[in-house]
């Protein structure tokens, strides 16, 4: 008997897992080559994280500052990412990212405009120039709606609060995922020439996080199962304003625009902090670099009262603010009791994004698995060791685009697979293990004390023994994982889904963790307070994480060195 | 002193069957309906079904409705309910549940494929004034909680799906019709598919919208206007009956 006799089974040229902005590009792009596209996502369509992003998209544009190019952003990029980055990434999406931009809007998306009616651009930490494209502070929600209007519209097949627990493969070959429907518990089967995953982050396995209950790495697990390598996973940017106060809400981000329109930021003494830490830049400076400055404020204790510093925007007229960061006013006043135009915020440093990811082909977003591709948050290499703020949604459009067009083409080439029962079986038999699991552990109770692990020991500052501790604390919590129970039915059952998200989680924390105690250096968002130099010998070089057997193997590849004439840009840098 | 727990009376059951259960929670600084539904599921009851992603107001997935009132559940504050009572949380009443507080809202998606998406006029210049933007993402700012399509009368009490689209479609449609480049024309659109006519701007939906968008007034009104033009006025029917429509 086949699968497809016993599961709902679909077929497409072209199966695309998730539907943030990196995921939708993709799909846009596979439709246009005229593959069929199946789009799954864990949440009703338009809602995935994509949707909070707040303060804008990075292109150089140069509707603002004339003098912006390509070549700048390329060297923000780089410089920003301490030249870690794969330098074609950073080279293509300095290059490809104002067509992309210019391309929402002929679908339909509103940005704020200059006097003489181009795209608005306002400034972010780490880039020279005013690049920012933006919508107020809701440019995730333009983008997202945008695409998904363009992408109805082309006719993609949409399935929706379904998610993927286990990538199929026919041989080698990545061909299709098995998944289950949120709503019913029923499984599903989908079957693809052709496999692009564009599932985000990570976020969830820390307790102080901007991140939504999506983040929990699914993609990059799903990819590491397959056999596809990971790459730069030590690196975890900390954004340095989420709020801190009150803890219902501890962690939700306070844009970087704040700063980008001019916030100030002051430790409880009045002092203007950052004219020690970076004078030249000050809150604008990188994210690694602001987020270790207030963490230190706080730890010397010239903290805010609930453990923060002082973020400010109040010396702006009341209707300015309103206008340009009209949801930071909202959510302050409501949840905080706060109102930011009159007095300052409480903000500290809160899990954002996950620079590494998913090892790929710079033009292609091929993984090293074949079939396989990955584009956005899930993949790796754009940003290096730290990712500037705006490079993120630009990267979505930028790669989701070019891993849509490749998988087309991949599909293009092959035959439909064929698999094989016992993995289908396989992935049934563990999805349904926690409801014979009974009064094993709560789920609810192994995330909670993940989150304190990773939080406590694998932050912003690390060691080797706290990292140590990490490990041994992680092996332990994945023998609680192997018990957790799920009760009631299989109908939409989040105790149960937590199950499923908790294997990545671990396996994830884990990829963080080895890597981070593996590379003895600081440099960018990954700071070892026993190794504080970055030292030039790991910049020439990047790590990989790979499935061997049921163990994580670890190891170095050389960075590709730069052309010359990318070289020279960089050392034009004054 | 401040209350140590509340009492959250929510509901659980799915198509067929089901009833309130109270649950002690207890309560914390600034926390919000959300938080206190997360909490009776990570120690209480861990199959509660709930929606939600961003809780921070900006998806629109948590709507529920809180001591009777469509709410979104993460932007309401425990501490401006009444807490000596018990406080209820309930699903969306418009359309059918699927498990305690998740509605089935596929019905939304559906309304969403019949409309005309941007088209813009051949040629245009891709220039625009801030001013004539502004009007438009006033509607851009819709997070799709769909609390709107719950409160309205014609679809929460007479059911009207086959023949109406709801306000989140209007402020939709306003957008589209709004766009300073936009050549489309919606008209028959609105009155024929969406039904815009059974709308009694009674502001029932205004009044919900957590993102304050005017959905009445800046909305259904100058579409509304735009209908008669096109189909009532007497000038365009006698153009009509003499050239044919279109
Ligand atoms: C509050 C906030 C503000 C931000 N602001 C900015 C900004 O201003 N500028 C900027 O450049 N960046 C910003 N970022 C970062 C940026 O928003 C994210 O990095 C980006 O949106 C990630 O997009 P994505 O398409 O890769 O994935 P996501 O948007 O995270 O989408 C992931 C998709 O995958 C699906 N999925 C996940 N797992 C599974 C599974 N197992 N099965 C099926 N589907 C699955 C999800 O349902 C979802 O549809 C911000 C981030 C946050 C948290
Ligand atoms: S104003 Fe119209 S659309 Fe809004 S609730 Fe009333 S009848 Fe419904
Ligand atoms: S118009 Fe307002 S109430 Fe209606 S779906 Fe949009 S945000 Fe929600
Ligand atoms: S969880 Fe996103 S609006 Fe409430």
């Amino acid at each position: 008997m086949t699968p497809a006799s016993r599961y709902e089974t679909h077929e497409h040229d072209v199966l695309i897992i998730g539907a943030g902005g990196a995921g939708l590009r993709a799909a846009i792009e596979a439709l246009e080559q005229g593959a069929r596209v199946a789009v799954v996502c864990k949440s009703l369509l338009g809602k995935a994280h994509t949707v909070m992003a707040e303060g804008g998209m990075a292109a150089a544009m140069a509707n603002v500052d004339k003098a912006d190019n390509w070549r700048i952003h390329f060297r923000d990029t780089m410089n920003g990412g301490k030249r870690l980055n794969n330098w074609r990434m950073a080279q293509l999406h300095a290059q490809e990212s104002p067509d992309r931009v210019r391309e929402l809007e002929q679908w339909g998306a509103l940005f704020d405009r200059t006097a003489d009616g181009e795209i608005l651009q306002r400034a972010f930490g780490g880039h020279t120039f005013k690049r920012l494209c933006h919508v107020g502070d809701r440019t995730g929600l333009e983008m997202i709606r945008t695409l998904q209007d363009r992408g109805v519209e082309m006719g993609f097949d949409v399935f929706m609060e379904c998610t993927v627990t286990r990538l199929l493969k026919d041989g080698d070959r990545v061909a299709g995922a098995f998944a289950y429907w949120r709503n019913s518990g029923d499984f599903v089967v989908f079957k693809a020439k052709a496999v692009v995953i564009a599932t985000g982050g990570i976020g969830k396995s820390w307790k102080i996080t901007s991140n939504s209950w999506e983040c929990t790495g699914d993609g990059m697990a799903l990819a590491y199962d397959a056999g596809a390598e990971l790459l730069d996973m030590e690196f975890v940017q900390f954004h340095p304003t989420g709020m801190v106060w009150p803890p219902g809400v501890t962690g939700v981000l306070v844009t970087e625009a704040v700063r980008g329109e001019g916030g100030i930021l002051r430790n409880n003494n009045g002092d203007r902090f950052m004219e020690k830490y970076d004078p030249k830049r000050l809150e604008l400076s990188t994210r690694d670099v602001v987020a270790r400055a207030i963490y230190t404020e706080v730890k010397e204790g010239r903290g805010s009262p609930h453990g923060g510093a002082f973020l400010d925007i109040s010396h702006k007229p009341a209707e300015y603010v309103k206008r340009k960061l009209p949801s930071m006013y909202h959510q302050f006043k409501e949840l905080a009791d706060v109102d930011i135009t009159r007095g300052p915020m409480e903000v500290g440093p809160t899990c954002h994004y996950v620079m590494g990811g998913i090892r790929v082909d710079a033009e292609t977003g091929q993984s090293s698995a074949p079939g396989l591709f990955a584009a956005g948050e899930v993949a790796a290499g754009l940003h290096g060791a730290n990712r500037l703020g705006g490079n993120s949604l630009s990267d979505l459009l930028v790669f989701g685009r070019r891993a849509g067009l490749a998988a087309a083409h991949y599909a293009q080439k092959q035959s439909w697979p064929s698999m094989e029962d016992a993995q289908v079986d396989l992935a049934a038999r563990r999805a349904l293990a926690p409801f014979a699991c009974g009064g094993g552990e709560n789920p609810y109770a192994v995330h909670h004390d993940l989150q304190e692990v990773m939080q406590n020991l694998v932050g912003i500052f690390r060691t080797d023994e706290d990292l140590r501790r990490a490990l041994v604390a992680l092996d332990h919590l994945k023998q609680r994982a192997k018990r957790v129970s799920a009760q009631g039915s299989r109908v939409f059952n989040p105790g149960w889904h937590l199950c499923f998200d908790l294997d990545a989680m671990l396996t994830l924390s884990e990829a963080c963790t080895r890597a981070a105690l593996a590379r003895k250096e600081s440099r960018g968002a990954h700071s070892r307070i026993d190794f504080p130099k970055t030292e030039d010998g790991w910049g020439r070089k990047n790590q990989v994480i790979v499935k061997k057997g049921d163990a994580m193997d670890l190891f170095e590849v050389p960075r590709p060195p730069l052309p010359d004439e990318l070289e020279q840009i960089l050392a034009e840098d004054k | 002193m401040a209350q140590a727990t509340a009492t959250l009376r929510v509901y659980r059951g799915d198509r067929e069957t089901g009833q309130a259960i109270d649950y002690q929670v207890p309560l914390t600084p600034g926390m919000v309906v959300l938080d206190a539904i997360h909490s009776i599921e990570a120690h209480q009851s861990p199959d509660l079904a709930v929606r939600w992603n961003c809780k921070a107001a900006k998806c629109g997935s948590c709507s529920a409705e809180v001591n009777g009132r469509p709410r979104l559940m993460c932007k309401t504050r425990m501490d401006s309910l009444p807490l000596d009572q018990p406080i209820t949380v309930f699903p969306m009443k418009a359309f059918p549940v699927i498990k305690d507080l998740v509605t089935d809202v596929s019905w939304n998606y559906e309304v969403n494929k019949k409309i005309t998406p941007f088209r813009p006029r051949p040629n245009v210049e891709w220039k625009m004034d801030q001013a004539d933007v502004d009007r438009v993402q006033e509607f851009r700012k819709c997070i799709e909680c769909f609390l709107c399509q719950n409160v309205c009368h014609v679809l929460r009490e007479h059911d009207m799906k086959k023949e109406f689209g709801g306000p989140r479609f209007f402020v939709r449609s306003a957008a589209l019709e709004m766009h300073p480049l936009d050549g489309a024309d919606r008209a028959a659109l609105l009155k024929d598919q969406l039904g815009i006519g059974y709308c009694n701007i009674t502001k029932c939906c205004t009044e919900v919208c957590p993102e304050e968008i005017h959905i009445t007034d800046n909305a259904i009104i100058p579409l509304k206007e735009r209908v008669v033009d096109q189909f009532y006025d007497p000038l365009t029917m006698i153009v009509r009956k003499i050239f044919g429509s279109q």
